[in-house]
């Protein structure tokens, strides 16, 4: 378990001080997969390495395991930073070192004998599928490969915990999910908690458990993946919604007075959000029947957060003001989300 | 050989002389060049640890490091050699002679090659020593395994060009009594005039510097990947 109390991390510069974390209290259970979402710049990068204190938090504490290493001397820290592995953005590799060699880097502490590194090191190159590559050099890489070496690198000492830095930022986004199944993977079958931090929806609603939204050094959002983002409650969580999906569009369209957009007098344009069992299809052919209005889609789409299906709908009802309004009443009562984008 | 006499007609008689003054040479690029290249290397890791930012950020010693290499280098390496004769016989013994020249050459050295030394370690990916540190190593290890280590194709490089500029150094070194082939050159062939013995140690000169480029392209082949 990760617990963060009260992080603050203001840095000192020349051109004067950036309060990059600004009290952050969180708490990641034990194998589960934690993801830090935001906008660059919002003090992710920096939150992630007060974990493990590659970056000393101004003030706060950080604890593993109820081990609160804000608290420990360089030495002590250095052990328990052997059970933290972590991954960054642009891979880290070593240049000359072959990757049998960059696994075998960290494992030079460990107490382990020739024969058991050599094994370890083959068994998570077969992990990561890059046995026949146990002699290459970084150069001789694609990222995704790259990435896939660094994974193996980090998970050389048995951490407990994964830290993931952009991790998949540099990657084109077939390779993204590629190395995203591995990172579900290892969280699955070696039981490692994993922290996520990425600027991309994509990542964070493929394997993420639980989620936090950071703005300007603060969290300003967290809990269950799905439940944030099927009930965004900050603006900044919406604006990420709509970077996976097209919704935007149906915004620029009403802008530039796009035929498809056009509605008449009394008409309601309506964005609906559901998630889970409320399902869209049979409310519209519903809608149409029980109240006599017409519905007319002009967008849908379906995401599926952790594999929980969240669906968006943009509709246009036309009919009767008091039919309209007893449509929207049911619609309502069934717990799917209702925004008015034109009347 | 009779080729060789008829295009530089003095080598007969100034053969033995040649060959004793590039000993001189050889040695005092040698001694000194081995003794500098690690002083170098400490004190160019020294400043990279302990810059801003360094993984044993020292404000004090970088600043009074940047000072010492700073003031040094500014020093012609002529009067440099003048000034620390009292040095060297404090250290060495003496300060004529080869064994004199050592302290001399060293301190013209030490501080261009630690500069060297800087910028190549300084080129160095930061990830890679942030990685290093996630992975729980000390400042020592990072220093060996990551910083020497993963810069011998540009430690090389730099080496190199230090040692080619430090056989420009030694030629000066026969201010002092020390011999060498720079001597060798100012006294036969600008004093007494023997043309081809100047072009000779510039021959010779040339022979060693293509040596040393060929040890060190070599070896920056062989770690670059």
């Amino acid at each position: 378990m990760i617990r963060l109390e009260h992080v603050d991390k203001i840095f000192n510069t020349a051109a004067g001080s950036v309060h990059a974390v600004r009290d952050v209290s969180l708490q990641i259970e034990d194998g589960e997969i934690y993801g830090i979402i935001g906008f660059s710049g919002a003090g992710k990068s920096t939150l992630v390495r007060c974990i493990n204190l590659l970056e000393r938090p101004s003030s706060g504490k950080v604890f593993i395991d109820d081990v609160e290493l804000t608290a420990l001397d360089e030495k002590k820290l250095r052990e328990v930073r052997r059970k933290i592995g972590m991954i960054f953005q642009h891979f880290n590799l070593l240049r000359s070192r072959t990757v049998y060699q960059n696994i075998e880097f960290p494992l030079r502490k460990s107490k382990l004998s020739k024969a058991e590194k050599d094994a370890k090191i083959s068994s998570l190159l077969e992990l990561v599928g890059l046995s026949e590559k146990r002699n290459a050099y970084p150069s001789q890489l694609s990222g995704g490969q790259k990435q896939r070496v660094a994974i193996a690198r980090a998970l050389a000492n048995d951490p407990k915990v994964l830290l993931c830095d952009e991790a998949t930022s540099a990657l084109d986004p077939q390779t993204t999910q590629s190395i995203l199944k591995l990172l579900a993977r290892v969280n699955k079958e070696m039981g490692i908690t994993i922290v996520l931090i990425t600027h991309e929806m994509a990542v964070v609603k493929d394997i993420c458990d639980r989620v936090a939204v950071m703005e300007e050094g603060a969290v300003v959002e967290s809990g269950n993946t799905v439940d944030v983002f099927s009930r965004p409650g900050e603006e900044i969580t919406r604006d990420f919604i709509e970077t996976a999906s097209n919704i935007r569009k149906i915004h620029d369209l009403i802008a530039d007075e796009n035929e498809l957009t056009k509605i008449n007098a009394g008409d309601q344009m309506l964005l609906l959000t559901y998630s889970g069992s409320n399902a869209g299809e049979p409310l519209i052919s519903y809608l149409s029947r029980a109240y006599g209005i017409n519905a007319n889609i002009i967008y849908g789409n379906i995401d599926f957060l952790k594999g929980k299906p969240l669906g968006k709908l943009v509709v246009t009802l036309s009919g009767k003001a008091e039919q309209i309004r007893q449509a929207r009443e049911y619609i309502d009562s069934l717990g799917v989300e209702v925004e008015v984008i034109k009347e | 050989m009779s080729l060789l006499y008829t295009v530089a007609p003095n080598l007969e008689k100034l053969g033995g002389e040649l060959i004793k003054c590039l000993g001189e040479t050889l040695k005092m690029v040698f001694v000194s060049g081995t003794i500098s290249f690690f002083l170098g290397l400490f004190f160019g890791v020294l400043l990279i640890v302990t810059k801003k930012g360094g993984i044993l950020q020292n404000v004090v010693i970088y600043r009074i490091l940047e000072k010492a290499i700073d003031v040094i280098r500014s020093i012609p390496f002529l009067i440099l050699m003048v000034l620390l004769i009292p040095v060297s016989r404090a250290i060495v013994g003496t300060g004529s002679g080869v064994t004199g020249s050592y302290v001399a050459l060293i301190a013209g050295t030490v501080p261009f090659f630690s500069r060297q030394i800087e910028s190549v370690l300084a080129d160095l990916d930061e990830g890679l020593i942030e990685a290093s540190e996630s992975m729980g190593f000390s400042p020592i290890e990072i220093i060996f395994s990551i910083y020497l280590k993963e810069s011998i194709p540009g430690i090389t490089r730099v080496t190199m060009i230090t040692f080619v500029s430090l056989i420009g150094l030694t030629a000066m070194a026969g201010a002092i009594g020390a011999g060498g082939l720079g001597d060798f050159a100012i006294r036969y062939g600008y004093q007494m005039h023997y043309t081809d013995m100047s072009w000779v140690t510039v021959i010779v000169i040339l022979i060693i510097i293509s040596i040393i480029q060929f040890i060190g392209n070599f070896i920056i082949r062989k770690t670059t990947h």
